[in-house]
């Protein structure tokens, strides 16, 4: 199994993350209203928040309290969080465990390399964002809401690089959206969820 | 200026930039923590450290003429173990000046190290990095301009330094006399014009040391923002 999440228990506000998932495709979604839970239980996955209970296994590693570091996790969080001091380049190689050419080509962020961070457009911003999560070879990639912010007129041609990804780099992915197009786009399962609870998973 | 001016703005300026060198590290450590680890005791020592903002000068100068004299604990170790005093010397001009501007770096600092979007630490962990790399690579860098910001209002507030000096470090011509202990020297004696031309350059140093901190603070919104 990729990615295993057994009984894991965290209260919040409003109501208390409950989630056991299996995860075994090659993409996932993980679907669901705003506010359910999506964007908490990625952040537990890859060590950002500690659950109350529970156990969570990347290719049966038990991870549950493994540092964030350690964890070998690729998590790129819905406002990219690329680092506005470093050049595309240095935000790319940050944690890179591997020679970044395979990915840079596929990506196409050669043009891009020399450029500030802060000249980047919303769809630009995504790539180097999954270039800089591939690169350190994670068994598993997490990508929360990729194409939030990235404009309307210049999603299709991201997703398509999602897809490539998928296709040429095969890393395991979690995608949470709440964007059905996207989900059929890219995704071989889709799980829902809702108050914290899996409400549904099944092939697409 | 007269050589004894220049003397009395070298020993200034000399002093000012060593006690704000070495009020670097403690003050980038306490304010890290302030701002990015909760622990038990945290409010006190927030207090304590805002002390010699809110404590009378002269005050500070009284506990660390206790502390630092031949006979206080502190001096009186260092005496007997290194045959080194620190009262009535440029020694103790330096400490004066750290105790004294010390927090206000405490709070820049702080401030400068809430300010870095704590979502680019968590990524730079998840691509592996250790604390002290995230620290160094991200935190730091981000909060530079608000550290040197506080850095050289620090040094402003070394150099006006008046209260705990003149107790501390008495007021001697040559070894310890820093502006604002020799400007208050010359009006004592009648000196007046001189003491307004070191009344001149303090004012001038005071300026561009605040102008310059308010400069780098303004780049370094603009820095941080994504």
């Amino acid at each position: 199994m990729t990615l295993a999440v057994r009984d894991l228990v965290l209260p919040l506000a409003e109501f208390t993350l409950d989630v056991s998932l299996d995860l075994d495709a090659r993409t996932t979604a993980l679907y669901g209203p705003s506010g359910a839970g999506k964007t908490t239980l990625l952040e537990l996955i890859a060590g950002l928040r500690t659950p109350q209970n529970g156990r969570i296994e990347l290719h049966g590693r038990d991870v549950t309290n493994v540092p964030p570091r350690h964890r070998r996790v690729g998590y790129v969080p819905q406002d990219d969080a690329l680092f506005p001091h470093l050049s595309v380049r240095q935000n790319v190689m940050y944690g890179a465990r591997a020679m970044p050419d395979d990915v840079i080509d596929v990506l196409e962020l050669a043009p891009l390399l020399d450029r500030s961070v802060k000249r980047l457009s919303g769809g630009e911003r995504k790539r180097v964002a999954l270039a800089r999560a591939l690169l350190t070879q994670p068994a598993v990639l997490l990508l929360d809401e990729p194409l939030a912010g990235v404009d309307v007129a210049l999603r299709g041609r991201v997703l398509e690089y999602f897809v490539r990804i998928r296709d040429e780099l095969a890393v395991p992915t979690l995608y949470v959206t709440h964007h059905m197009e996207e989900v059929e786009a890219l995704c071989e399962e889709l799980v829902t969820i809702d108050r914290g609870r899996i409400v549904a998973h099944r092939r697409m | 200026m007269s050589a004894e001016e220049l003397q009395i703005l070298s020993l200034t300026l000399r002093t000012a930039a060593l006690s704000t060198i070495l009020i670097v590290p403690p003050a980038l450590a306490v304010a890290w923590l302030l701002a990015r680890r909760r622990w038990r005791g945290k409010s006190l020592v927030e207090t304590f450290v805002a002390l010699p903002l809110v404590m009378p000068p002269v005050a500070t100068g009284l506990l660390l003429l206790q502390l630092l004299g031949r006979r206080g604990p502190l001096g009186g170790w260092l005496h007997r173990t290194f045959d080194v005093d620190i009262v009535f010397t440029w020694r103790a001009v330096v400490i004066a000046m750290m105790v004294m501007s010390f927090p206000l770096l405490v709070r820049a600092a702080r401030v400068a190290f809430e300010e870095v979007n704590p979502r680019l630490e968590q990524v730079a962990r998840t691509l592996g990095a250790s604390d002290a790399r995230v620290f160094a690579t991200i935190t730091l860098p981000l909060a530079a301009r608000g550290i040197v910001s506080g850095m050289l209002l620090a040094f402003a507030r070394a150099i006006g330094e008046f209260g705990a000096t003149i107790l501390v470090a008495g007021n001697i011509p040559g070894r310890t006399s820093t502006l604002s202990l020799a400007i208050y020297n010359l009006v004592q004696l009648g000196r007046d014009g001189e003491a307004f031309r070191l009344l001149g350059v303090a004012v001038v140093i005071a300026f561009l040391a605040v102008w310059t901190a308010e400069g780098f603070l303004r780049r370094s919104h603009d820095a941080r923002r994504p």
